[in-house]
């Protein structure tokens, strides 16, 4: 397919350049966060990230590394721009979202530099569609500081366990509250809607449990419906990891299998709630 | 229907669940005895009371167990626990993978919930396996509100969809099919006889009852008085009590000129909902042009308060439970308490139903 690298004309190479022979492979995981209209892109020489933040208290990146690619070419060390992430999804799956085997988009993605659109070329089946997706100046964006250093509590669970209950949270409650402990109840899920309280408890030796390293009893609360999105992580994925640190922040990474094998990943952060109020138990 | 009355009682040593619909004309109950439980610890107390009686929303006890294949699955034991007073009703599901489900539901007093029904009294009576009769209803478009069983010639019992008389015949399907005799394990039809009542409920019956591999009793009596469901097994007893349609001697015949068609003795039995019915006629609008009061399928049930049931306890044996929202149903007693010289509902007003006790 000859979409070529060079913008026709011109001497200079694009900012940002990358091929891929299966659009799904970036359009799943950008599924993934799309909680929000908007994302900031930012790429270097190492791949793609999308963010996607809500409310000033969650956010959600979609790692897409540079060996997803057939081609990803940075010029500089690094390009940021926002983007209308329901386009780009739309554009992504112009060619429908059935997943048949063998036949799958192509895609060209290119970024001249600020102020120009995000340029896609999309091809199936010997059709192109070109796409011209207009960017924004990059918003802000939170920093959770989470590094290993703070963790204070760390599981890590098989998707398998966590998918029917997360797809099943009573959303009449306000809130998910999350306990790790490194006694009874272990780690525990609970809400609190109008039928009542429900409580889901995972042992620590549960066959689901890879990993358990709780040091203290921590329970905290975060908005369900900031949360709630993070289920289309969780079905995609085949691990999770689940990290609070001392403030209580919250730190969901999803490893994801694509169609190919290549594991990729996407992660939530969340702030607590800070309406405590009593847990009823 | 929209709440669950839970009731642990003693003797005998049961757990009882049971509904009613809004309108009152579908009650279900079943039975564990408890042995039907892998453990079944009911609190000291002593053995001549009942132990226990509470009511929780249908949805929140149905939320527990959303998802019937997955439950099938994953769950491998399901606890029950009544803490009174935390006034909490526990599910706790115990899930593969050492997973603990733990519901923890509000429940709120009741009032006894018994529906009144003497299986004895009912002149038929039919038992099939739950299967075939499942196979049968399912001719029927899911949509389908009603269906009559009669009973044929030469023993065949047949099912048939109802069609309102007031539906041009050439604008409706019926759909009618007949089985033999041998298909049922008791044949015991009063001849000719016929019962029509709702088809959704008695669908939710049948795939209970196919699950479970149990036979269905169904006894019924005249058109209106209701007609009753029945599983048995050793450990688990179930009734699905509904209203029937009764007879409509003429379609929908307009009253003679006075407006009366006559005045039957009401029965005995509806003596206190009568007076009630009369009250409510009287106090609501009887202004000019309007007929009827806006009357409930049911209009002697309007002044109770919802939550009591005391027209379950005052009932006699086999009286008939509120009849489903139908204007055939509703008008059921327009004509016993239209008194003559009083006022009454416009000329005009058609007498739907002719009094149906004053034949019995």
């Amino acid at each position: 397919m000859p979409l070529s690298t060079q913008p026709p004309g011109s001497g200079e190479p694009f900012l940002l350049a990358a091929s891929l022979d299966n659009a799904r492979h970036l359009s799943s995981l950008l599924r993934a966060v799309h909680f929000q209209d908007h994302a900031t892109c930012f790429a270097t020489a190492n791949g793609l990230r999308v963010t996607v933040e809500d409310a000033k208290c969650i956010q959600a990146n979609a790692f897409i590394q540079a060996e997803i690619f057939q081609e990803f070419s940075v010029q500089e060390e690094s390009v940021t721009f926002r983007i209308n992430l329901s386009v780009l999804l739309d554009c992504l799956t112009i060619f429908g979202t059935s997943s048949l085997p063998g036949a799958s988009t192509a895609l060209r993605m290119c970024y001249r530099g600020y102020g120009y659109p995000l340029t896609l070329f999309l091809e199936e089946g010997g059709v192109v569609t070109v796409c011209k997706i207009n960017t924004q100046e990059p918003d802000e964006l939170l920093d959770f500081d989470f590094c290993s250093t703070n963790v204070v509590n760390k599981i890590i669970l098989q998707s398998e366990g966590l998918r029917e209950a997360f797809a099943e949270l009573d959303m009449t409650s306000e809130v998910l509250q999350i306990t790790m402990s490194p006694d009874k109840p272990y780690f525990r899920l609970s809400t609190f809607g109008n039928a009542g309280s429900a409580h889901l408890d995972y042992p620590r030796d549960s066959d689901l449990m890879e990993a358990f390293h709780c040091n203290r009893t921590q329970t905290n609360r975060y908005k369900i419906s900031l949360l709630k999105p993070s289920t289309k992580a969780l079905a995609l994925s085949c691990k999770v990891s689940i990290r609070t640190d001392a403030q209580g922040f919250l730190s969901l990474q999803y490893m994801i299998r694509n169609e190919d094998g290549q594991i990729c990943f996407v992660e939530y952060y969340c702030c607590p709630d800070e309406d405590i109020t009593e847990a009823e138990l | 229907a929209s709440t669950l009355c839970v009731r642990l009682s003693a003797p005998p040593r049961q757990l009882s669940l049971r509904t009613v619909n809004s309108s009152r004309s579908a009650f279900a109950s079943f039975l564990f005895a408890p042995l039907f439980f892998q453990l079944y610890e009911a609190g000291g107390a002593s053995p001549d009371r009942e132990l226990f009686r509470c009511k929780v929303h249908m949805k929140s006890f149905l939320g527990v167990f959303r998802s019937l294949p997955s439950l099938e699955k994953t769950v491998w034991k399901c606890l029950i626990l009544l803490k009174a007073r935390a006034s909490r009703l526990v599910v706790q599901l115990h899930c593969k993978y050492g997973v603990t489900k733990t519901h923890n539901l509000a429940f709120h007093e009741c009032e006894r919930l018994q529906a009144v029904f003497d299986t004895r009294r009912c002149a038929s009576t039919l038992c099939a396996p739950a299967r075939v009769l499942a196979e049968a209803v399912i001719h029927f478009p899911p949509t389908l509100a009603e269906v009559t069983l009669g009973a044929g010639p030469g023993g065949k019992i047949s099912l048939r969809n109802y069609v309102e008389d007031e539906t041009e015949p050439s604008k409706t399907m019926v759909t009618e099919l007949w089985l033999a005799e041998d298909e049922f394990q008791t044949v015991a039809v009063a001849p000719g006889s016929h019962i029509t009542f709702c088809l959704k409920e008695f669908r939710g019956l049948l795939t209970f009852a196919e699950a479970s591999n149990l036979p269905v009793t169904i006894h019924y009596d005249v058109p209106g008085r209701p007609v009753v469901f029945t599983l048995d097994d050793a450990v688990l007893e179930v009734h699905l009590v509904l209203a029937t349609l009764s007879d409509l001697e003429s379609g929908s015949q307009p009253p003679p000129a006075n407006g009366v068609s006559h005045l039957p003795v009401p029965s005995d039995d509806f003596a206190d909902d009568l007076e009630s019915y009369m009250i409510a006629m009287e106090t609501s609008a009887y202004e000019e042009g309007s007929g009827v009061p806006p009357s409930p399928t049911f209009p002697l049930r309007t002044p109770r308060p919802a939550e009591s049931d005391p027209e379950e306890e005052e009932e006699e044996e086999g009286a008939v439970p509120g009849t489903p929202p139908h204007k055939k149903f509703r008008s059921l007693f327009f004509g016993s308490v239209l008194m003559p010289g009083g006022p009454g509902p416009a000329p005009t007003q058609e007498v739907l139903a002719e009094d149906s006790d004053g034949e019995y």
